[in-house]
């Protein structure tokens, strides 16, 4: 009898533990953001050495960009508030084409990479993102500096700032200057960025 | 023959500091019609001069004599960032430039060759904008300087008292005096051409140049002033607004 109930408590609290720990034993912690960002630019700087063609580079970068930052809150947060009137067959594929137009954009920088590295050098929490500092050195330039900011929600990173110049800003002002040459029309602003 | 440009100064910055109250992020932009005016006669001035000059400097003269060229000219520039240093009270960055000139001017063949920087003595840049900000004056608005570009209030003062405090241009005569602003005519081309595919993706490839150049040169100043990252933890006000744009993130 007694056992039956210890048992049955023991399955009940076991259930309570389930439904309260996943705050606990799911916190995000500084360690993690930077074991994230160390594999991401472990990938990275593979890319930039494998001496593949800049197309090829661009197609692993946007798969390196899916694994390690979210995307779909990116492109959310990008396209500002007429995202929320968007539908959401409208945002993916805006979060598809946008994801391909960062690649394209940012992977012809590439070229001055390759030879060169990305160095993670620590991490610091500010409020819910972990800001992760890296050094970028690249032959023949004086080194400089790379932060990745890590969501402690989403556990991806959300931004890239290099020296001080955040992408999501300045991918912000890009994107509305964009959508207000599209006349504020979501899907001709989707289609120029194919 | 400094007076009045010192006159000049106090004057414009005794203005500053009436006006100046600290925008630590944000974009503070009340002139933006007359600075999307300069913006464009800018990018005119690139597209018609500075990049065939750049170009043909770039595709003439061999990249080695560039890099040395463009060294003298950083080299020149030292005595005026030790002036900054001291005026900062940095001590430590007053005597490893000091050492740092030293060196390049002598072992590195008046200035030819940069061999301090690999001796641990690298470059450690500084001007009066940077001084007037640990004196404790804002950016001020935003602004764009016909030729020069972007900058702010504070940092245009400064711009303008480096000129004048440059001990470099006063030992100087003609025509040496002449060979350290060719030179850094060069250096700039130099620059130019060399980053030509970054100026260009920023200059004309973007749906609005205007406020790229505004939020890149904005973001970039105030991290090389430190204010993004080291104040965040002491002084909320100020270095946390920067991370404010993580906050809402996910709403």
């Amino acid at each position: 009898m007694s056992n039956l109930f210890l048992s049955r408590r023991t399955v009940l609290s076991g259930l309570v533990a389930t439904v309260a720990l996943p705050s606990v034993a799911l916190a995000f912690s500084q360690s993690e953001a930077e074991a994230l960002i160390n594999s991401a630019v472990a990938e990275i700087n593979a890319v930039i050495n494998s001496g593949k063609s800049e197309s090829a580079m661009y197609r692993d970068f946007e798969q390196i960009l899916v694994r390690y930052a979210d995307m779909p809150n990116i492109a959310r947060s990008v396209l500002g508030p007429p995202a929320r009137t968007a539908s959401a067959s409208q945002l993916s594929s805006f979060t598809k084409a946008f994801q391909g137009y960062i690649s394209r954009k940012y992977g012809s920088r590439f070229r001055e990479f390759i030879g060169g590295e990305i160095q993670v050098n620590g991490t610091q929490k500010i409020n819910s993102v972990y800001d992760v500092r890296c050094t970028a050195i690249l032959r023949g330039e004086p080194p400089f500096a790379i932060s990745f900011i890590v969501h402690e929600r989403s556990e991806k990173f959300i931004d890239l700032q290099i020296e001080g110049i955040s992408l999501l800003k300045s991918e912000r002002a890009e994107i509305g200057a964009m959508l207000d040459k599209a006349g504020g029309n979501i899907d001709a602003l989707t289609a120029s960025l194919g | 023959m400094l007076k009045p440009v010192v006159l000049f100064v106090s004057a414009a910055l005794l203005g500053l500091a009436g006006c100046a109250a600290p925008v630590a992020n944000g974009v503070n932009d009340p002139y933006e019609e007359v600075n999307r005016g300069w913006h464009e006669t800018n990018i005119a001035l690139d597209k018609g001069l500075v990049d065939p000059v750049s170009t043909a400097y770039g595709t003439v003269v061999p990249d080695p004599l560039r890099k040395g060229l463009s060294n003298v000219s950083d080299t020149l520039s030292i005595p005026g960032t030790v002036v900054n240093d001291v005026l900062q009270f940095q001590l430590g960055d007053a005597l490893h430039n000091t050492a740092r000139f030293a060196v390049n001017a002598t072992v590195g063949l008046a200035g030819l060759f940069d061999p301090a920087t690999s001796m641990g003595l690298e470059e450690r840049d500084s001007d009066f904008g940077e001084t007037l900000h640990t004196w404790g004056v804002g950016e001020g608005a935003y602004v764009v300087l016909p030729l020069y570009g972007p900058s702010t209030e504070r940092d245009a003062v400064g711009l303008i008292v480096d000129i004048a405090l440059n001990p470099v241009g006063h030992l100087l005569d003609s025509p040496e005096s002449d060979y350290a602003t060719g030179l850094k005519v060069a250096d700039l081309a130099d620059t130019r051409y060399r980053y030509s595919d970054l100026y260009e993706s920023v200059l004309y490839d973007s749906a609005d140049s205007y406020s790229q150049m505004r939020l890149s040169y904005l973001d970039n100043r105030r991290f090389n002033l430190g204010m993004p990252v080291s104040t965040v933890e002491t002084d909320e006000t100020q270095g946390g607004a920067t991370y404010d744009i993580y906050e809402d993130f996910y709403e």
